[in-house]
């Protein structure tokens, strides 16, 4: 098992590598002046532009540029934005808050989707079946930021049961609204997996066996069908989290909440190419995580799994 | 003898009532097609404690009969007309919560494939436990331990802490037939409970089956598509054909005294030790040896494959940069002569596929040598391998699985022609033609496609496309391993002729003694990667020298039951 | 005599003895993309969506069809966020242009974007999918890596880049947003890929092909490939709805396509400003993008069932 783990690590090194390089030097490809953007309209003084040059070494070339971002990785120094913020403190602001948001989405989308999924996998082909399956077909088919400005003009301004917009204070009452937006989309996903895979293990030899030995239609259900057909869903929620964890930029936009999508966003279109890599590299290694938390719990759900590593 | 009707509507005859009955079942299936009926005017008894088989090959309603007497048909399937008497209640249309009282402790099954029918996910004892438990029974760790040593499962409290998984395929089954009779059923639905397991371990399991079935009391009904073993292990058997029952009586007088045409051809085509080498090929064999008779010496020399100290390893990964070697083939040496069958014979693991694909050059050899007509294949260059495919053509055994689903039949035989570069359009078209007529199949089947054949027909489009280059050796990988009964007689006497007329030589990769029996001339055992007998087919099969190769021939189900009809 | 001991043999005339093992010729042959078409046009989901996304081809080909006023000519001020008017069925945007028109033309954009994306979606990751899984090993790590890569490349940033290239940055076309969607769409794509070229590669008909004297390329092109199809062509179609949609969320984030190109992502995005007061004018555009994206997941989705193997007749 540890080693499992250490070569799943192993393996996500060349990728966090060649993601901060592709992303380093694409930021270093953008156009634009970011200490000219600093000042804004003002001109300032040649030898103010050239101190901040090189206190940021971007006068230096691409490959010393890189290296030393590496260094500072790997010295979890950050390092400032070119507004002299450390970077390291904005990313604790965001972070906390795309966490509650993904937590949230991720709740709302396990409870129905599996729910529906499940409910529409056991009686495939009911009317239940059909609804859902066509409902989650149109779930799909509006896109998120369709369903990000419905929601927020109907729930939000004429209803009013929620604040459209989530602003300086993100809390769980806040982010309810936002949060059904992006769970819905996966949703969808969620139902549709569980559908399949429930339905798949309902006529599988050793449901068929179970029910042989007189087990109960509930206990075969429960230990037999259900057990066996969340795996990949569980499997599919974990990767999605990762995904939920780098944030929802259309989301996020759309309702103001102040999370990493936001942040990253914000500091592409002004090219500040320290927040950007760092927020990159964050997220690289928020999804290996992810990705290895996902494979830890396959293993611990699926005992095959479990002895072959 | 012939006694159109015996079903006896009251319970008149002497002794005990009948534990269950089946009146003139029917069974129909919904399809996308319309209704289906899958079994018709199905009957059979079973006394308590009887043991009865139901033969019949795929398709022909035995597996379907004997499900719907648990109540377990599939879901777009339902009892159409008849009556399943269990204890003279009729249980064909009873409630599931009746079913549910009836299943484990009144009826218990054991599944077919011990791969698929335990749930991956739970530990051995649990799903011991959870049957014991549905049933009322007590189902303490002892409990369960107890009922898996009846089994047979050495070191049962340990084994119970176990996943499916790290139980070998016998094992498995072992532990079905504890789950199946752990509420000590009175009947017991056994659907072909060892046809995945190799010949030793299933006549091991058979034997303890018995045993534990005598034991208790309990009936079984057999489901199987070996006459062999049915007649070996039952006291009844019912044969059925297309849905129907077509004969019905006690094994010995079924099987010395079939009556329906069916049974008859099911009779004779039944592999067995008794049958001889098919014997077309033999006398054209005869024949053409005699051709050769100025020759004799040199023929007998003339050796188209000589395998020399064969090895294949294997690294199994243990994790980073371990690994362990495994000698999938270690030191094989024979020689196939030309013109003849050679058998490799050996159950699964015992490295006889390994060899195939060797020969085939489809894997590189870890040492040895392969000699094809005197030559070092691992020395052929890429445009000399390109002819020595040319003469040596495989066919696999599955036949739904070597045939391009997306080629119809004529592209899958003019392949290897196009891929040669021989002849031109209308040439290869004449030669397709003539090759469907080569293995009996209607010229009109050339436009079809695999997935509209059967599993024979399949086969058959195989060897023709093999045939397609005029090879002179065909490596048969259990060619005919995964076909029923009646249509392997009849792809085995198709290769017997085509060797008579083309001089083939072939070298049959199979676990199946009884098919070696009629094909082969000379035979290699192995075991465990090694050869541990080889000789002509008779002296082997007649006095075996190893203990391994006795073993193998005295677990052929029905081999000491099928006599010759002369002898009987 | 009890049941027990008697021989019952059926009446033969009743069970007749068939020929072993005999063709079937009661069908015409039938290859399994014809059986998979045959089991598609009976069913709704494909006639409703196929009808749907004819209707949109020719929309796109020929707006002229639908609308006649030329959607940018006299947008009027004055006109601005007015209601339906005779000619104008769907009103005014912000800017005084016709709703209607607007939606029309916006068609050609959307679809032009979605169907070239997804082709070269396909060519790359067809190519990079299908080599590492048939070749495996080492080439298959690395290209794993690659796709990793790109796979945890921030959309926006990827999008922000492209346009900035030398090529895109003076004059933006449909082609720019393709570009973005395509490099940072191909992983799923591959791996689709790869995974059903592995599920084919050990198929004995590849062994059988291969030891026909048929190439290892040869056999990866005429064997492994076309079975590995299936589930490819499910994706592609889905992908259709979904590049639809990425390039709107891309044209509304303002990296997408220029403001010069009419399409459906602009303009929901030029409708935020009157979103509270007249949230119709989004409605338009954006009713006008799910109902095309729902056309090609329903038709992925009828696809999907009847390429599906396990539905399949042996």
């Amino acid at each position: 098992m540890v080693r499992f783990i250490l070569r799943r690590l192993l393996q996500a090194i060349p990728v966090l590598l060649g993601t901060t390089l592709l992303v380093y030097y694409m930021v270093f490809a953008l156009p634009g002046d970011p200490i000219a953007a600093l000042f804004g309209d003002r001109q300032p003084p040649q030898a103010v532009i050239d101190t901040l040059r090189s206190q940021y070494h971007l006068d230096e070339p691409f490959w010393v540029q890189y290296g030393l971002f590496l260094q500072n990785i790997f010295t979890f120094n950050l390092g400032n934005d070119f507004t002299g913020q450390p970077i390291a403190a904005s990313l604790a602001r965001v972070f906390p808050v795309t966490a509650m948001l993904a937590i949230e989405a991720l709740a709302i989308q396990t409870v129905f989707g599996v729910g529906f999924g499940v409910f529409a996998g056991l009686r495939r082909g009911g009317w239940f079946d059909s609804t859902v399956l066509v409902a989650s077909l149109v779930v799909i088919a509006v896109p998120t930021f369709v369903l990000g400005f419905a929601f927020q003009l109907v729930f939000g301004v004429q209803l009013g049961w929620a604040k459209p917009t989530v602003g300086a204070n993100a809390d769980w009452g806040n982010l309810l609204l936002p949060a059904t937006v992006l769970g819905l989309v996966s949703f969808a996903y969620v139902l549709r997996l569980t559908r399949a895979s429930v339905s798949e293990s309902m006529n599988a030899d050793y449901v068929r066996t179970a029910t042989a030995k007189g087990l109960s239609r509930p206990r075969v259900v429960v230990a037999h069908i259900l057990r066996n057909s969340l795996i990949p869903v569980v499997t599919f929620l974990g990767a999605d989290l990762g995904g939920l964890m780098g944030g929802a930029i259309v989301t996020e936009a759309i309702f103001n909440v102040p999370g990493v999508g936001n942040k990253l966003y914000q500091a592409t279109l002004r090219t500040e190419g320290p927040t950007i890599v760092s927020i990159v590299s964050v997220l690289v290694l928020v999804f290996v995580v992810a990705n290895l938390l996902v494979d830890l719990l396959y293993a611990w759900l699926d005992p095959r799994i479990r002895y072959d590593q | 003898m012939t006694i159109p009707d015996v079903r006896v509507d009251e319970a008149g005859y002497s002794g005990t009532s009948p534990l269950l009955e089946i009146r003139d079942l029917a069974i129909t299936f919904k399809t996308s097609t319309g209704e289906v009926q899958a079994v018709r005017n199905a009957h059979l008894t079973i006394m308590p404690g009887e043991t009865v088989a139901i033969v019949g090959e795929s398709g022909s309603g035995k597996s379907t009969t004997a499900l719907a007497a648990i109540g377990l048909l599939p879901t777009n399937g339902a009892v159409s007309g008849g009556q399943i008497l269990l204890d003279g209640e009729d249980i064909a249309h009873a409630t599931e919560k009746r079913m549910i009282e009836l299943r484990g402790n009144t009826i218990g099954m054991v599944p077919q494939d011990p791969m698929s029918n335990l749930n991956p996910v739970w530990k051995i004892g649990y799903q011991v436990k959870e049957t014991l438990r549905a049933n009322g029974r007590p189902s303490g760790p002892d409990d369960i331990a107890k009922v898996l040593a009846q089994a047979g499962l050495p070191d049962a409290h340990r084994r119970a802490k176990q996943y499916p998984h790290e139980f070998s395929g016998g094992m498995r089954q072992r532990a079905l037939i504890a789950i199946g009779l752990s509420c000590q059923p009175r009947l017991l639905i056994a659907d072909e409970p060892t046809s995945a397991l190799d010949v030793t371990v299933q006549r091991q399991i058979l034997d303890h089956l018995d045993t534990m079935t005598t034991e208790l009391g309990t009936a079984v009904l057999l489901i199987t598509h070996d006459l062999g073993l049915a007649a070996e292990r039952a006291d009844k058997v019912v044969v059925m054909y297309r849905g129907q029952v077509v004969e019905a009586g006690p094994s010995l007088e079924l099987l010395q005294n079939p009556q329906h045409p069916y049974t008859k051809r099911l009779v004779e085509s039944a592999p067995s030790l008794a049958s001889r080498r098919i014997q077309v090929a033999k006398e054209q064999g005869v024949e053409a040896s005699d051709l050769l008779a100025p020759d004799a010496e040199a023929a007998a020399a003339d050796h188209v494959l000589e395998i020399r100290d064969l090895r294949k390893v294997y690294k199994l990964r243990q994790g980073l940069g371990k690994s362990t070697d495994f000698a999938a083939v270690d030191g094989v040496s024979f020689d196939v002569a030309r013109g003849t069958t050679t058998a490799i014979v050996g159950e699964s693991g015992s490295g006889k596929s390994t060899v195939a694909k060797m020969v085939l050059q489809l894997e590189k050899p870890t040492d040895g040598k392969i000699l094809f007509d005197g030559v070092d294949t691992s020395l052929l260059k890429a445009s000399e391998l390109f002819k020595f495919r040319r003469r040596v053509q495989p066919i696999f055994q599955d036949p739904y699985g070597s045939l391009d689903p997306m080629y119809n039949i004529f592209r899958t035989i003019e392949e290897p022609l196009r891929v040669h570069r021989i002849g031109d359009k209308a040439s290869r078209e004449k030669k397709v033609r003539q090759l469907l007529d080569h293995v009996a199949l209607p010229q009109s089947s050339m436009q079809r496609f695999p997935n509209e054949l059967s599993g024979g027909q399949r086969q058959r489009v195989a060897i023709a496309r093999a045939l397609a280059l005029d090879p002179e050796v065909i490596i048969c990988d259990e060619a005919v391993s995964a076909l029923d009964v009646l249509v392997q007689a009849q792809v085995l006497n198709l290769l017997a002729d085509l060797q008579a007329n083309l001089g083939l030589t072939y070298l049959f990769i199979t676990h199946d003694l009884a098919v070696v029996r009629q094909i082969a001339d000379h035979v290699c055992v192995m075991e465990k990667g090694k050869l541990v007998e080889t000789g002509s087919t008779d002296d082997v099969f007649e006095s075996p020298q190893q203990e391994y190769t006795k073993a193998l021939l005295n677990a052929i189900p029905g081999a000491k039951l099928m006599l010759p009809p002369e002898v009987a | 005599m009890t049941s027990r001991d008697t021989h019952f043999v059926a009446p033969i005339d009743e069970t007749p003895l068939q020929a072993t093992d005999a063709l079937k010729t009661d069908q015409a042959p039938l290859s399994l993309w014809a059986d998979a078409w045959r089991k598609l046009r009976r069913r709704p989901l494909f006639i409703i969506s196929s009808l749907l996304i004819l209707t949109l081809i020719i929309i796109a080909l020929f707006p002229s069809l639908l609308s006649t006023v030329p959607p940018n000519d006299d947008c009027q001020l004055g006109n601005s966020e007015a209601g339906p008017a005779p000619g104008h069925p769907f009103g005014f945007t912000f800017q005084g242009c016709d709703i209607y028109s607007r939606v029309v033309h916006g068609t050609q954009a959307s679809l032009s974007v979605g169907v070239l994306s997804v082709l070269c979606v396909v060519i790359i990751g067809v190519t990079i999918g299908a080599i590492a899984g048939y070749y495996g090993g080492w080439v298959d790590s690395v290209l794993a890596r690659l796709s990793d890569i790109f796979f945890a490349l921030p959309l926006v940033l990827g999008a922000l880049v492209i346009t900035q290239l030398p090529a895109f940055r003076e004059n933006k076309s449909v082609w720019t947003v393709v570009v973005i969607i395509a490099l940072l769409a191909w992983p799923q794509m591959a791996r689709m890929a790869r995974g059903a070229v592995i599920e084919v590669r050990n198929a004995d008909f590849v062994t059988a092909a291969r030891a026909l004297g048929v190439s290892k390329v040869g056999a990866l092109l005429r064997h492994v490939l076309p079975n590995a199809l299936a589930p490819i062509i499910v994706l592609a179609t889905l992908d259709l709805g979904i590049f639809i949609v990425l390039e709107a969320t891309l044209s509304f984030l303002g990296i997408g396509l220029p403001q010069s190109i009419m399409s459906w992502g602009n303009d929901i995005a030029g409708a935020q400003s009157s979103i509270r007061t007249k949230p119709e004018i989004m409605l338009y555009p954006a009713a006008a993008l799910s109902i095309t994206v729902l056309s090609f997941i329903m038709l992925g989705d009828a696809v999907r069932d009847a390429l599906d193997p396990k539905s399949r007749q042996r």
